[in-house]
């Protein structure tokens, strides 16, 4: 084991840590809004809304992100209407390509992980809400959504987790993060085992972090999930 | 002078699932300070027309009345809609539902499931909502559960529970729909104790259940619904005394067998 070279390595792929955190906080936080947006079409009931959420869901969870990205960066630029729009400074940055095509992709999935978390809210506890007269955004507030939250947590956590992995994928479209350093390592030095190692040990860390950080938040969520408080001390005795 | 209106009155309630007419046509008066027990077989729409009341269903024909206010309607695709939603907000604030499954906001400790409405329905202080809840939750016995999640919880102190929310919002009238039938038999004593002590305070009442013998003590009036009808209705003394319908005294017969057999077994 050569550890000055791995330690080489890592000191040359750690100025790619804040890209792949950057594309990762980026297409998470737009991508959850767009997600909402999306269960919330797909709830609504009207056909026209519904309709186009269905596809969007249809087309970004059934192709691979890597022919998204591509077509996104290399094919768009093909046609002369792209070249010309307001959005041309953008998709000529290879950043903003990948950031479409990951928060696109998460607002997919996403979208249903809010969906299911949405429709798991047990109907007797929102009749109730509406027995005392809740209804409305106030319901949604106080009810709904802090049920579904905690219902969807988990499920968008792995959500988290996957999309740090995929960002490696902005690499292809010459973003210069920690699978993009790693690689450039690999082609002046040719030892593919210790820059991948040290890659992959980032992001296992990276995700290491997340997973523990989603779980101190699902901890905090449900103390109704854990055991019982201790007895309330009993006002009676203390006189 | 004119009297007081009832604190709640139905008139030709109809209410249909597709074809099936579970309601053909109910109408009651609760004057206030009176406790209904509304009694009948499996599937004969007890359930369904007490959530008409607070329009949790929407009655497809019939006025739901309350402390003298009848809800509005409007024509709608298929039936109709409450004209107003912020007057079926308000007509439901001032009712206090109690459901079979006790339904408390799972990630809300009891104190705040009974102070959730109270605040944010009806914007009273927090103070004096907190302080008010916990002499409810000392009414009803679970004080000292008052920082518990409903899941640490027995049924019968999660139904308790649930009757102090309703109590919270200060209700015209309380709607229990079975409170006890998904307790456990050592618990209905406890929830029942309850609902005896409202009814001795006056407090006007809908209550559906199978407690016959405690339909008989609480009740001021019994009403038997039998296929979408009230097949009959009066004092619970006189109504047991002398069945004045076969099929009434069918029912009861049939219950009485039943909770011999439960007795015995
Ligand atoms: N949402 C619904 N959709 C279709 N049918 C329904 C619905 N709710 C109730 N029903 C039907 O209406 C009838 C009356 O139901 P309801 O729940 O009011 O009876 P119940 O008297 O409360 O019975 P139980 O004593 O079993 O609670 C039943 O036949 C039931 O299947
Ligand atoms: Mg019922």
């Amino acid at each position: 084991m050569d550890l000055a070279f791995l330690a080489d390595c890592f000191l040359r792929i750690v100025p790619g840590i804040p890209m792949t955190l950057a594309l990762t906080a980026l297409s998470v936080s737009v991508g959850l809004v767009f997600a909402c947006l999306l269960a919330a079409m797909r709830l609504s009931g009207n056909t026209l809304l519904d309709w186009p959420a269905r596809l969007h869901v249809f087309v970004f969870r059934g192709t691979p992100l890597a022919i998204q990205m591509f077509l996104i960066y290399f094919g768009l630029a093909q046609f002369e209407v792209v070249r010309t729009s307001v959005l041309w400074p953008y998709l000529r940055e290879p950043f903003w390509c990948a950031f479409g095509a990951l928060m696109l992709n998460t607002a997919a999935y996403g979208s249903e992980i809010v969906r299911g978390g949405l429709l798991a809210v047990p109907c007797g506890e929102v009749e109730a809400a509406r027995a005392c007269g809740m209804s409305g955004f106030l319901l949604f507030r106080r009810i709904v959504a802090p049920i579904a939250l905690r219902r969807a947590l988990p499920g968008y956590g792995n959500e988290i987790i996957l999309m740090v992995k995929a960002t490696s994928l902005a690499s292809m479209v010459t973003l210069v993060e920690v699978t993009g350093l790693a690689a450039r390592i690999i082609s002046t030095t040719y030892r593919v085992f210790e820059a991948f190692a040290v890659a992959a040990a980032i992001y296992l860390a990276i995700n290491f972090a997340i997973a523990r950080a989603v779980a101190a938040l699902e901890w905090w969520l449900s103390p109704h999930l854990r055991g019982a408080p201790p007895p309330a001390p009993d006002l009676r005795l203390a006189h | 002078m004119t009297a007081a209106p009832p604190a709640l009155e139905l008139r030709g309630i109809v209410k249909r699932f597709g074809a099936l007419e579970v309601l053909r046509g109910i109408s009651l008066a609760a004057a206030e300070g009176e406790v209904i027990a509304l009694l009948g077989a499996s599937g004969s729409g007890k359930s369904t027309l007490l959530r008409c009341i607070n329009c949790l269903e929407i009655p497809d024909a019939g006025e739901v009345i309350v402390a003298g206010e009848a809800i509005v309607f409007r024509p709608a695709r298929g039936g109709r809609v409450p004209a107003d939603r912020r007057q079926v907000d308000r007509i439901r604030a001032s009712l206090g539902f109690v459901f079979q499954s006790f339904n408390l906001w799972s990630h809300m400790t009891v104190l705040e499931n009974v102070i959730e409405a109270p605040v944010h329905v009806q914007k009273r202080p927090r103070a004096e909502a907190i302080a008010e809840a916990e002499a409810l939750l000392a009414k009803v016995g679970i004080a000292e559960k008052r920082h518990h999640y409903p899941a640490h919880l027995s049924g019968g102190q999660q139904q308790r529970a649930a009757i102090a929310r309703a109590l919270a919002m200060h209700p015209r009238v309380l709607l229990f729909d079975e409170p006890t039938s998904a307790l456990d038999p050592e618990l209905v004593g406890e929830v029942l104790r309850v609902i005896r002590g409202l009814a001795a305070e006056g407090r006007t009442m809908l209550l559906v259940t199978h407690e016959m013998g405690f339909a008989r003590d609480v009740a001021s009036r019994l009403v038997f619904l039998d296929q979408g009808r009230i097949e009959c209705e009066g004092p619970p003394a006189a109504l047991f005394a002398e069945p004045p319908s076969e099929r009434f005294r069918a029912f009861v017969a049939r219950h009485r067998e039943e909770e011999r057999l439960r007795g015995a077994g």
